[in-house]
């Protein structure tokens, strides 16, 4: 954990602790160092209480941490909430002409800063946020020139404002470095070439990248973003954007762009998703390719709109009437998010279906470094059986074929000689209803053999094979999907330091789940623990339903907030003593209830 | 699009093999062959049209003419067609349905499409009840109507879409009656022509759930805007016609917007060149990606 440092920033929505976390993590991503930041806030657009953790590191990490080394307080209830969360040697850079110090805890250095002094009387009261980064740029041990080089991207078309920012951050970080200790090991550069992204971003970016030519969407957080990145970038990328009027015309535009042959994708979080499952089943019967993204929050239903849980993998599983074919998958990180992207179009049009991607509110809103290396790759594109052109020659096309892999090429509408009529009503081959015939029960039968069959061939499609994570013959194997992979391998390489033999195993992909590898592996797992964000264990059911794997134990947390790594090397020394369902949660003192209201707080306009 | 300059073709050319199985009688008899001959006097291809439903009675249409087409979910032609249009703006798409489909479960959407202003023509056959589901109360049945959900009569008022449609933005409004053919046809042709949303509201009787608004009572009731000397150009004149029902009620070209704005999909930066669905290679180019890359450097 060395050379690693957690900081916090903390203050009311409204106060500028987002720009400044942002300026933070893109100054050591510019130095090299890897950052993963995840915010607390609240649903509220002015006001209330927001705490920035930024992880930074000249290694990459895949989860928040646990203990902040560092923090700013930008308002008073900042200080008292966070103060105690600091670690040894700590440190808390505030304005001390506004914020009373609290107590601090051992070992941890105060470091108020004379904010009217350094950036002169008449300055903005969001100055003191550019002083307390430049003191704790310095603190820190980072170059200051890094963060005057992001002050003058930021505001390259207004010199004036560069020179204010960079004059009072250097004022800052002038009298931090005559005033007070550096931390014990202070951040070092690295070679690396890092982007500063959100997960939204790479999956827009991805999307992008694959080819989407038609996204659609209606805003919920915490999928917004990406509809920000398509509203801003779609027009000079010949992206069609559209804000539909509500999620059942999002997901029916988005078919019936897919229908006419161009990648098409929306994306939501689980309520919009709610209205969209109808016709997931139309894309499912009608044989569209199309991808769906659903960014999960806390639920039920508004549930928590800013908060993390991994809750809608029942709702993604079931979503729609009937019984017919999806792909489903979860990124497992920020850089799974792009990859992802290029994988869920491809087998879209492949298998002529919905693939459903399930982001979640931590990887989604959460912001990242990534190798710019990893963005500028090229994606492999295959469109599966398609047909663009009439060749001439005289023909009985049929667009839903029984073939032996059940894929039937698919004609883009506007080729002649090609005509069908796509329903979703239950159809022959010719796409002719039979759902009003007296009755059929051997069309039906062929049909929904033939849409279950193309299942067959995407589990040896998959790019990602299933594999186990930390040394071979662990005493305990931690389970997760999606995000929570972070967590676990951490968790792992700590157990194993502790003494306790531990490794990790991650699924991506859901739906059709990789039965055989599953398997082949847990089948010699001693002792099974599934990981993950929700109550009533809703993987650890899907592990059983589709492998027929029980887990000997679960570790469980939902209370709003990420997983840390240590609530899992908790959980896992209770699993070894016997416990069977751990519920773990976040209880550092700043996150409890009740607590002194922020100074914002009657305000109610809310951001879901 | 120029659809006016091709060659007539046979309306015979848009009859597929499958006979329309809708009742004896139905209205949406006459509509499908109306818009069968439309298709042929404009000239336009099978295979640039796309014809698109909900899910009805009268929802049926795509699958009893020869063009491509997607028969979708209840309520939800529209979306589905405003994402095959920006997908494909080259095509000529059409939604049809019913009143249910369009005014009941899928009446956000036409607020919507028609505010949003897609370049297509949307034709609602307008029975006032539902038939596919054996005759409840729809949105256009008028009050006190015996149906089968409201046996006492119908307790709640009637819609007027043609008065939405106008508020609602809508540039081009017309109604037609499925017992006048050639009336209907010229609705058509000039709804295809036009260059944004056009909506048309057609009379289109069920024989079988529906004995009050028969095409009788429809016979004896029906005037043409265009015999009383309306000025289609006039927006206000236009809503007065709308709100007339009962012993007289107006079918034909209600309001065409003489200036209309440019649809949205003829005006969105992506739909400039051929149809977004033509591209061959997908993807970000070298520079695309450079430059996205730079904005989080
Ligand atoms: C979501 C959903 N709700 C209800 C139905 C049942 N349903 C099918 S058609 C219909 C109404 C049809 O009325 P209309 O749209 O006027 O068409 P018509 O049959 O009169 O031509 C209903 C309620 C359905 N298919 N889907
Ligand atoms: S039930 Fe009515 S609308 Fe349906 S086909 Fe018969 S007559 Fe036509
Ligand atoms: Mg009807």
């Amino acid at each position: 954990m060395e050379n690693e440092m957690i900081v916090g920033i903390g203050g009311a929505a409204g106060d500028g602790g987002a720009s400044t976390g942002d300026n933070l993590a893109q100054t050591c991503s510019r130095l090299g160092l890897h950052v993963y930041v995840y915010t607390s806030y609240q649903s509220l657009i002015r006001g209330g209480h927001s705490w920035i953790r930024l992880r930074i590191s000249p290694q990459k990490k895949h989860n928040v941490g646990d203990q902040v080394g560092a923090m700013i307080a930008l308002n008073q209830d900042a200080m008292d909430r966070h103060l105690q969360e600091l670690t040894h040697g700590g440190i808390c850079v505030y304005n001390g002409d506004k914020v009373k110090p609290g107590k601090a805890p051992e070992g941890a250095q105060l470091c108020p800063l004379p904010v009217f002094e350094l950036a002169g009387k008449d300055a903005l009261p969001i100055m003191q946020n550019t002083v307390a980064l430049g003191a704790l740029t310095q603190l820190l041990g980072l170059e200051f020139s890094a963060l005057s080089s992001v002050f003058e991207h930021t505001f390259a078309k207004k010199p004036q404002v560069v020179k204010l920012n960079v004059d009072a951050a250097k004022a800052g970080y002038d009298f931090a470095a005559k005033t007070y200790k550096q931390i014990p090991h202070p951040l070092r550069k690295t070679d690396a070439q890092l982007a500063m992204v959100h997960g939204n971003n790479v999956l827009a970016m991805g999307a992008a990248n694959a080819g989407c030519k038609v996204y659609c969407a209606y805003p919920m957080s915490p999928a917004s973003g990406i509809l920000h990145w398509m509203g801003a970038h779609g027009p000079s990328l010949g992206i069609c954007v559209r804000q539909v009027e509500d999620e059942i015309g999002v997901a029916n535009m988005t078919i019936g762009a897919g229908q006419m042959g161009v990648r098409a994708m929306c994306a939501t979080s689980g309520g919009g998703f709610a209205l969209m499952t109808e016709a997931i089943g139309m894309a499912g019967i009608m044989e569209t390719p199309v991808v769906m993204i659903n960014v999960m929050r806390g639920g039920p239903s508004t549930g928590l709109p800013t908060k993390h849980e991994q809750g809608d993998l029942n709702q993604a599983i079931g979503a729609s009437q009937g019984d017919f074919p999806r792909i489903i998958m979860a990124p497992i990180s920020v850089a799974d998010c792009y990859d992802t992207m290029e994988e869920a179009f491809n087998l879209a049009e492949k298998y002529q279906c919905p693939v459903i991607v399930l982001s979640d509110l931590l990887m989604s809103e959460g912001r990242f470094s990534i190798e710019t290396s990893h963005l500028d790759r090229e994606f492999k594109i295959d469109r599966g059986e398609m047909i663009f052109e009439d060749d001439g020659k005289p023909k009985s096309y049929y667009r839903y074929k029984d073939t032996p892999d059940g894929i039937s090429p698919r004609a883009i509408p506007g080729v002649p000689n090609h005509l069908y009529v796509s329903a979703t009503d239950e159809h022959d081959e010719d796409g002719v209803l039979i759902s009003d015939v007296f009755t059929d029960p051997v069309i039906r039968k062929k049909m929904v053999d033939k849409r279950a069959r193309k299942m067959q061939g995407v589990v040896a499609d998959y790019a990602k094979k299933l594999k186990l994570e930390g040394p071979e013959n662990a005493d305990v194997t931690l389970v997760t999907y999606g995000s929570t992979w972070g967590v676990a391998t951490e968790a792992v390489e700590r157990l194993n330091k502790e003494g306790v033999k531990a490794n990790a195993l991650s699924f991506k992909y859901l739906l059709p789940f990789q039965e055989k590898e599953a398997q082949a592996i847990l089948g010699k797992a001693k002792k099974i623990v599934v990981v993950e964000l929700n109550k009533s264990g809703q993987f650890a059911r899907h592990l059983r339903a589709e492998a027929g794997i029980t887990a000997h134990a679960h570790i469980r947390k939902y209370d709003g907030e990420p997983m840390e790594p240590k609530h899992v090397v908790a959980g896992v020394k209770e699993v070894l003593k016997g416990k069977e369902v751990v519920e773990v949660q976040s209880l550092e003192p700043g996150w409890r209830t009740p607590h002194p209201p922020g100074p914002g707080v009657l305000s109610t306009t809310s951001t879901h | 699009m120029a659809t006016a300059t091709l060659p007539a073709r046979d309306a015979k050319l848009y009859k597929p093999e499958v006979p329309p199985d809708w009742c004896p009688g139905c209205g949406d008899y006459g509509v499908l062959t109306v818009l069968q001959r439309a298709c042929g006097e404009l000239g336009i291809p099978n295979e640039r049209l796309m014809v698109i439903s909900g899910i009805g009675c009268s929802s049926n249409l795509p699958g009893f003419f020869r063009s491509y087409g997607m028969h979708s979910l209840h309520g939800r032609s529209l979306p589905v067609a405003t994402g095959a249009k920006m997908a494909n703006h080259e095509m000529t798409v059409i939604a049809c349905g019913g009143d249910g489909d369009g005014y009941g479960i899928g009446q956000g959407h036409f607020i919507h499409a028609m505010r949003r202003n897609v370049n297509l023509t949307y034709i609602v056959m307008d029975n006032e009840i539902y038939g596919l589901t054996t005759g409840q109360t729809s949105p256009t049945s008028e009050s006190g109507m015996k149906t089968k959900s409201t046996p006492f009569g119908n307790p709640e008022g009637q819609l007027n879409p043609i008065a939405l449609a106008l508020a609602a933005g809508c540039g081009f409004v017309g109604r037609g009656f499925s017992g006048d053919i050639n009336h209907l046809k010229s609705l058509y042709t000039q709804a295809i022509q036009y260059p944004g949303f056009a909506l048309i509201d057609v009379f289109s009787p069920c024989v079988t759930f529906n004995k009050q608004n028969t095409f009788g009572w429809f016979k004896e009731r029906v005037y043409k805007l265009e015999d009383k000397g309306h000025d289609a150009t006039n927006w206000n004149a236009a809503m007065d016609r709308s709100k007339e029902w009962g012993a007289q009620i107006p079918i034909g070209l209600f309001y065409k917007n003489p200036n209309p704005k440019p649809s949205i999909d003829a005006a969105d930066p992506a739909l400039q060149g051929e149809g977004l669905a033509k591209a061959k290679k997908l993807g970000l180019t070298v520079e695309q990606r450079k430059k996205l890359i730079q904005e989080y450097v």
